[in-house]
């Protein structure tokens, strides 16, 4: 049995390390794509700096004007936190590309594969990530340093720290599964696009990407509710909350545990899903 | 534009042809290619919807905070932003789809079938496709437009007018900026000519628009603030795209314009006319250069 192990570890570290060279071939794209990333930043703070004096130059007492708890540096703190967030949990191109591969019966190969088609994405994604970490370090260690202004208090105590770093973790493994099982869906649905895009919204505004999800209002919808059951919000908004200390103690702990949660009732839809779609897919041709 | 296809049958002149008919011909092409795909089209257009209701959702949200995004009350920012949403939806169903086909024609090498045709190739190519699930934006835009109007004009305080020159002033630089929009577009869409490739064509353009959905004055403070005011105002013009009709019909700072506001008035038209002009030139430059895709 540890003779079968060893070598679908092997494979899969064949496996991995391929991708990692086919991954290196782009790195000076993802050098300046790191910096374009800030790009939108830049408008941001220019924006909320235009919102935050307007609003302090007609309160009526002296104090820091917030915005539901964010103060200017923080909100510009926190837009930049999302970046890194979603440097982790964002997958460029999945959920197209396999439903590509299913409607062109690409998939057929996975069938035979010593990998399947879950695992090996998941290799190619990790692969991609840690290729991407390693050029990316550079950029957004810049861009940080040169707008470490908008961060007063510096770095969060460890015990946060870690927490953060295990919730950008967790959310590219969720990341993954939601885009995977949303890709996994071709089975059914032959054009996905428009499916995606909603997908996309959804994601856009529900996970924190748009603004912190504090803004959003309790009526006449309670979108705080609607946030807070649905697993968007760990994609972008919950790591840069933990790191800005908006979400702190036990809360932080249980939302970290309701992450992981989150992740493993998706990779158990995600293998659901999966076996369904093969059992009910059929490949022609060669 | 009158049709001279009469003209054509009887006289031995080269070919006119009738660009208004052309236009229409594609128009209708368009439409029922987007009609074989009713779903599709109906889901884009839910979600174009989606997210300007997102945007405004967001300013709803920011003005329940203040009063005041820099001199714009709420009714005026949203005046700005209906604007905006104007622009933007005709550029992405007129230009967006066919500056996205022209890098494809050049890498495919299928521009040759349009440099064939007896007819003006910038002419051919800037308008063959019609994105009509864009045009969505065009009515959310106008129906917040209207809206807000509705509020300045029957504010208790300081109600706005609006005289009737003003609404043709407004459509007139709306159509300004619609033009630098074209022009930026196709000077940039034109570049894969020589660059083989345009696959960052969107990207550019969504760094690039990311500047002018704001108003002017939030760039005006700071050394970085005041140089990209002054790039994205003089160099690349597209500040003034949508800043000076929303501001001619909101008015958000004085009831009566200032040396200030007609210099940006003024530019808003040399700035359409340059870059309408400087497309031009560079499209004859990039296809002088283009020399096929094997066969």
């Amino acid at each position: 049995m540890s003779g079968s192990l060893t070598q679908r570890a092997m494979t899969w570290w064949t496996f991995f390390r391929i991708s990692v060279e086919e991954r290196l071939v782009y790195r000076v794209d993802y050098v300046i794509g790191t910096l374009l990333r800030f790009l939108p930043i830049v408008t941001q703070i220019f924006l909320w700096w235009t919102i935050f004096e307007s609003a302090h130059a007609a309160s009526s007492d002296g104090s820091e004007f917030a915005i539901e708890g964010y103060r200017y540096h923080d909100m510009v703190a926190y837009y930049m936190l999302v970046t890194v967030s979603r440097a982790f949990s964002s997958m460029p191109g999945l959920t197209p590309g396999i439903a590509r591969q299913i409607r062109d019966g690409e998939i057929k190969k996975y069938l035979i594969q010593p990998v399947d088609l879950i695992g090996s994405l998941l290799l190619q994604r990790v692969a991609h990530k840690v290729v991407y970490y390693f050029v990316a370090i550079l950029p957004f260690a810049f861009v940080f340093y040169l707008l470490g202004d908008f961060f007063p208090n510096g770095w969060p105590p460890v015990d946060v720290l870690l927490v953060f770093f295990a919730s950008l973790v967790l959310s590219f493994l969720l990341g993954f599964f939601l885009e995977t099982t949303f890709g996994l869906l071709g089975f059914w649905f032959l054009e996905i696009a428009s499916l995606t895009f909603v997908f996309m919204l959804l994601n856009f505004f529900l996970s924190g990407h748009m603004f912190p999800l504090e803004l959003l209002p309790r009526e006449p919808i309670n979108w705080q509710f609607l946030v807070d059951i649905l697993p968007f919000k760990f994609l972008a908004y919950f790591p840069a909350a933990v790191f800005l200390g908006k979400v702190t103690g036990a809360e932080m702990y249980w939302g970290l545990a309701i992450e992981f949660a989150w992740v493993v009732v998706l990779i158990l839809v995600t293998r659901v899903v999966w076996s369904r779609g093969v059992a009910r897919y059929s490949g022609f041709g060669g | 534009m009158p049709a001279r296809s009469t003209d054509v049958a009887t006289s031995a002149k080269p070919l006119q042809p009738a660009y208004g008919k052309v236009l229409l011909t594609f128009a209708r092409n368009s439409i029922v290619r987007e009609m074989s795909f009713r779903t599709n089209f109906i889901l884009q257009s839910i979600s174009s919807i989606s997210w300007a209701l997102m945007n405004f959702g967001l300013y709803k949200i920011i003005y329940s905070h203040t009063r005041q995004i820099g001199q714009w009350g709420e009714h005026e920012f949203f005046v700005f932003l209906a604007t905006m949403w104007i622009i933007n939806s005709v550029v992405q169903a007129f230009f967006m789809p066919n500056a996205d086909e022209f890098s494809e024609l050049i890498r495919t090498g299928n521009l040759d079938y349009a440099l064939l045709k007896p007819i003006d190739t910038q002419f051919l190519i800037s308008f063959t496709r019609i994105d009509w699930s864009q045009l969505t934006n065009l009515v959310t835009g106008l129906v917040i437009l209207g809206l807000s109007l509705f509020q300045l004009t029957h504010q208790a305080t300081n109600p706005l007018v609006i005289a009737p020159w003003t609404v043709l002033a407004y459509v007139f630089f709306l159509a300004c900026g619609t033009v630098v929009m074209y022009g930026l577009m196709f000077t940039l869409a034109a570049t894969s000519i020589w660059l083989g490739r345009n696959q960052n064509l969107y990207t550019f353009w969504f760094y690039i628009t990311n500047f002018y959905r704001y108003p002017m004055e939030i760039y005006q403070r700071g050394a970085l603030g005041w140089s990209l005011f002054a790039t994205f105002t003089f160099l690349i013009p597209i500040l003034v795209v949508v800043n000076v009709p929303a501001r001619l019909l909101a008015r958000p700072i004085r009831p009566n314009w200032h040396e200030f506001e007609w210099a940006f008035a003024v530019l808003a038209v040399v700035a359409a006319v340059a870059s309408l002009a400087i497309s031009r030139v560079v499209f004859r430059l990039a296809l002088n250069s283009y020399r096929s895709a094997s066969s």
